[in-house]
């Protein structure tokens, strides 16, 4: 026996089939395959552009753009692509905040014990879902904002809201000179909620039950800018309502309150309404994991349906919705990018131009990609941070 | 003697319509009440699309274009040679289906070469041969569009991506790591940012990087696009789909004296590949609504026509009409496809544990 071991061990495998050499060779034959492509690709590009460099970046951009940041032909096309940046923020930024909250609302009416508000969430749902974005995006802009009615004739909704093909006039409130003197009582509102926030986590660690009600830390909230509001003399904010007003030679105007350009105003509604349906989707699956047996305990234990809601389904449910959330948040900033079929300027409609202006294709093409890898990757920590806390209290 | 109990009718309002209304409408004051908000909502919505649909629509836009939205730019001629592509493919699903219920066995091995045979014998049939050929002549890809194209995009694009995606997926879960890391590099890249750069990438970039003996067309560079963007994603439903095989597969394959090739491709890919056809089918709706994004780069798929047909002289300003047609075609193909992948994953079991 122990000599046939040995005679084992002295046929050692030969280097051709040696599965670790094997493996090395592999990989080596795999890397120089790649890097002669690389080269040959490289050789092509070196005859057709000289050079590659992001010197151009400096260069005056000439063009002009609208949207956003204030940006004159002069600039640099730095800070163009900056402009394009963030519009692209600003827009998802909105978008995340407002689908995840259609998105809550419908996929909890989705799941209602009313038979006609499930139906009316289901059928978003599904209409949207089905649907390509650019053609919901071609339909908003082209055939509903476009065909609003000029300014001058514009439509006002209650605010009041003026609705117009130029864009969405909102009521906003603007910063008077004492809102600095404010700023030091919105500061310690925030400290106060928080130091009452900690220590009412405190008396849960305690005690095992909150030494007070949670309403009590909006107190502070309220309490100190209305003190602040009293002591200072002038008010910090006044309400910049929009009106319209009529020029000379009769022309009418709107001014005042906050403009949304048409194009932003139909791509922010667009990504909104069908991140929406997916949200919607998310959440119902997320709620239906939590075990039915869970809330018929809480409510044998008495709980309120309120509180069942609050502490039994939605820490539970949580843990289910998080990960795919991330992905519908990163699919939306992706689908920012839409931008350009119906003329908003966010990063990529941007570096079209300045490709078509400067014509260094790899090196915008390089910036772009590099900003949405960035923007995805901040989604993902962030939310991974949120995920890590949901999960904590694991079984 | 036994007394007969006697029977009681249910209360009215537990059966029938009322309780059906009571149960579902009216159960508890809150549900009453978005019950009565409701109500008005849909009369709203349902009175506005009413009356647009059946008055105020000009639908003769769309009569007039039927055969622009469908086949585009594609010679009224030669239309018999998409009709029959078509033909094909029904044929072929109505026959798998026959197959599938029927449980014949032996058909199941022809129709996979059927299925195999019909790619390139629609590629043929749709792009003919030379422009002088009698029966078949030149339909040069170029001049593709409509529906046709967007389907033509959707499925080569999904079909290329298989090999390539499998690959990566094999690469990823590989112990070799130069092959991981370039594979997850790969698989992350794309997966981070979005389909339009990646279509600008194939369009703009890569004549860039090719000699310049070798010129592709639009709708070639655009399918590599489409190709190398929904690999990333097939390669990802591919490990899901690895993932799922327990691994005393792997280890009773081994046994049994295979080699690491044969075990992945007789043992572990079948199998894999089964449990992933759901997933595969929702890439594929997805892959099918990004195929609108062609547009950008300048190719007239269903919504690029749509948008070319807004612009006719004679039908200037019926947006609604031209995208709501466009949005009602999509829905149909997204809805029966999502339609098909329940069914199937109910056959399959996939999802039962």
């Amino acid at each position: 026996m122990s000599q046939h071991a040995a005679s084992v061990k002295q046929r050692s495998v030969p280097f051709w089939r040696n599965e670790r050499v094997l493996r090395i060779i592999a990989q080596i034959v795999f890397l120089l395959i790649a890097f002669a492509v690389g080269t040959w690709m490289l050789f092509n590009y070196k005859q057709r552009e000289s050079l590659f460099s992001f010197n151009f970046l400096k260069e005056e951009a000439s063009f002009h753009l609208a949207e956003g940041i204030p940006f004159s032909p002069t600039d640099s096309y730095a800070r163009a692509f900056l402009v394009g940046v963030v519009n692209t923020i600003r827009v998802a930024g909105l978008g995340i905040i407002f689908a995840t909250l259609l998105g809550s609302i419908a996929g909890i009416a989705r799941l209602s014990d009313n038979w006609l508000v499930s139906r009316i969430a289901g059928i978003y749902i599904e209409i949207v879902r089905n649907t390509p974005l650019l053609v919901q995006l071609f339909f908003l802009y082209f055939a509903v904002i476009i065909k609003l009615p000029r300014i001058q004739e514009a439509l006002v909704l209650p605010g009041p809201v003026f609705l117009s093909n130029r864009g969405i006039v909102l009521p906003w409130v603007h910063m008077t000179d004492s809102f600095s003197s404010w700023l030091p009582f919105l500061f310690m509102a925030l400290i106060g909620a928080v130091v009452l926030l900690i220590m009412r986590g405190r008396g849960v660690q305690r005690t095992g039950r909150p030494s007070f009600n949670l309403l009590w830390v909006g107190v502070p909230l309220i309490v100190i800018p209305w003190l602040g509001w009293l002591l200072i003399s002038s008010a910090p904010l006044l309400p910049n309502l929009p009106e319209m007003i009529s020029k000379s030679g009769g022309v009418l105007k709107v001014e005042g309150g906050t403009n949304l350009s048409s194009e932003f105003a139909a791509l922010l509604i667009g990504l909104v309404v069908y991140t929406g349906a997916f949200i919607a989707e998310v959440v119902r699956a997320g709620i239906m994991a939590v075990p039915k047996g869970q809330t018929e305990a809480a409510r044998a234990q008495g709980f309120t349906q309120g509180q069942i809601l609050r502490l039994i389904i939605l820490p539970q449910a949580l843990r289910v919705i998080i990960p795919p959330l991330i992905s519908q948040y990163l699919n939306l900033t992706k689908n920012s990018s839409l931008a350009i079929g119906i003329g908003f300027l966010d990063l990529y409609a941007v570096s079209n131009t300045m490709l078509n202006q400067s014509g260094r294709v790899v090196e915008v093409f390089l910036m772009i990609m590099a900003s949405y890898l960035s923007m995805s990757l901040t989604i993902s920590l962030i939310m991974n941070i949120v995920n890590r806390r949901s999960q904590i209290v694991e079984r | 003697m036994t007394v007969q109990p006697e029977i009681l009718k249910p209360p009215p309002t537990e059966v029938g319509l009322l309780g059906w209304l009571k149960k579902n409408l009216f159960s508890t004051w809150s549900n009453t009440l978005l019950t009565f908000v409701s109500v008005p909502f849909i009369y709203l919505v349902l009175s506005a699309v009413i009356t647009w649909v059946f008055q105020d629509a000009r639908w003769e836009v769309v009569t007039t274009n039927f055969k622009v939205f469908m086949i585009g730019r594609y010679p009224r001629k030669e239309a018999w040679r998409v009709l029959a592509s078509l033909g094909i493919v029904v044929l072929l699903v109505l026959l798998t289906w026959i197959s599938q219920t029927v449980k014949r066995y032996p058909m199941a091995r022809w129709l996979v070469i059927g299925w195999l045979l019909s790619f390139p014998l629609i590629g043929v049939l749709l792009r003919g041969f030379s422009s002088e050929n009698p029966y078949l002549p030149l339909v040069s890809e170029e001049i593709w569009s409509g529906l046709m194209l967007t389907l033509v995009l959707a499925i080569v694009g999904i079909v290329a991506s298989f090999p390539i995606g499998i690959l990566l997926a094999l690469g990823r879960r590989s112990k070799m790591p130069v092959i991981k890391a370039l594979s997850t590099v790969y698989i992350e890249t794309i997966r981070g940012v979005p389909l339009i750069s990646v279509l600008f990438m194939s369009q703009v970039m890569l004549p860039l990087f090719l000699p310049p003996e070798i010129r592709l067309g639009t709708v070639v560079r655009a399918l590599t696009g489409m190709t190398l963007f929904s690999a990333a994603y097939t390669a990802e439903n591919v490990r899901g789909g690895l993932a799922a095989i327990p691994i005393g597969q792997y280890e009773a394959a081994r046994a049994v004296g295979l080699n690491e090739a044969l075990v992945m491709g007789l043992i572990v890919l079948p199998q894999a590949l089964r449990a992933m056809i759901p997933a595969i089918v929702g890439q594929f709706i997805s892959l099918f609504k990004d195929t609108t994004l062609v547009i950008i780069v300048g190719l007239l798929e269903l919504l690029g026509i749509a948008k070319a047909v807004t612009g006719q002289k004679e039908f200037i300003g019926l947006h609604k009409e031209v995208y709501a047609f466009a949005a009602i075609l999509f829905f149909i193909f997204c809805y029966l496809m999502s339609y098909a992948s329940r069914r199937l994953e109910q056959a399959l079991g996939v999802g039962e544990r």
